[in-house]
């Protein structure tokens, strides 16, 4: 018997990027802006999350889909408690979301009503770089105190966001964090990439960045 | 990395071809990864060997094609490699650069028997 070669050459996580194509036709029909957040562990999301639902609760209808590694309700909890719709993923144990349990979270959302859906990825910085989900952007929360060598460490998943945020500006004065250093690694990476630097203990830069939320949602419209 | 999720796309992906060029047995499946995914060949060896079973693919032999990370650098076309941290051009030290190669990952094609 003869190897014989059959040529293939697909990409290893095609059938995801398949689904999150799905899912970005799906919300466009709905008129849903969307946005993917990723950040390691303890960078803010959910904190960021709450600020941005305070801040524009009144101005539109956000929904919120949680991706956690296990069954704790802590930051769902926290999100319906403003009166948002909030789905809860339970990865089981999986280090990132993808787009299979997005389409899934979704369902559970009603999407007709909703103008802008946030979804917080699993705190990890690696395997969410790889996963499309199907939103409009992705967003990165870094944090001051994980030090200025992040982009340097994670390249890939700078390479992938459209917008980034620097949390936790206000403990600067205590750390050690070359800003010029970390913006170097980030512009190797990602060229021109929008930035807010913000503290969402102080307030500083959350109105920025809430402005330009609000403006991609309204030409989503 | 999600190295089961990988392993599983990477059996569902073969079986699909193999199937469609009727193979009775895949016996290599060839791999493109670049260096800036972080992907631990051991470990997806390690869930192959358990996943495949009984599948057209067991006791098929991964053939792991790892691309380096090449960096050009926009201000004096200098190409370098890197190998864990990324770096500013180490021979003008511009940050002005782009990744030429090195995010690959992909399955290039596999060997069947039919």
């Amino acid at each position: 018997m003869n190897a014989i070669r059959v040529p293939i050459v697909e990409k290893i996580f095609s059938a995801n990027d398949q689904l999150a194509a799905q899912n970005r036709a799906l919300l466009a029909s709905k008129n849903v802006y969307s946005i993917n957040i990723m950040a390691s562990p303890g960078a803010g999301k959910t904190s960021l999350i709450l600020e941005t639902i305070k801040g524009l609760k009144d101005r539109m209808k956000i929904g919120v889909i949680e991706g956690d590694t296990a069954a704790v309700t802590i930051d769902a909890d926290k999100i319906t408690e403003v009166g948002m719709p909030a789905v809860q993923i339970n990865t089981g144990g999986d280090c990132h979301l993808d787009a299979v349990m997005v389409s899934g979270g979704m369902k559970q959302l009603p999407l007709e009503t909703i103008d802008l859906l946030i979804i917080e990825n699993v705190g990890n910085l690696v395997c969410p770089a790889a996963f499309d989900l199907g939103t409009n952007i992705n967003v990165l929360i870094a944090s001051v105190p994980e030090g200025d060598d992040k982009p340097y460490k994670y390249p890939a998943i700078y390479r992938g966001i459209d917008v980034l945020i620097l949390n936790k500006m206000d403990l600067m004065p205590y750390i050690k964090f070359r800003p010029e250093y970390f913006t170097q690694g980030v512009q190797m990476l990602n060229p021109g990439l929008t930035t807010f630097p913000v503290s969402c203990t102080t307030g500083e830069g959350i109105g920025e960045w809430l402005n330009w939320l609000e403006n991609q949602v309204k030409k989503n419209k | 990395m999600h190295e089961l999720a990988v392993t599983e796309n990477i059996l569902i992906i073969s079986d699909k071809y193999a199937r469609e060029s009727h193979a009775v047995k895949v016996t290599k499946i060839n791999l493109v990864i670049g260096r800036l995914s972080s992907l631990v060949d051991d470990s997806v060896q390690f869930y192959w060997d358990i996943i495949s079973k009984d599948s057209l693919c067991q006791d098929a032999l991964l053939v792991f094609d790892r691309r380096p990370a090449i960096i050009s650098c926009y201000t004096c076309s200098n190409q370098y490699e890197i190998d864990n941290e990324l770096q500013p051009c180490p021979k003008c030290g511009s940050p002005d650069i782009f990744v030429q190669s090195g995010e690959e990952f992909y399955v290039d094609s596999i060997e069947i028997e039919k």
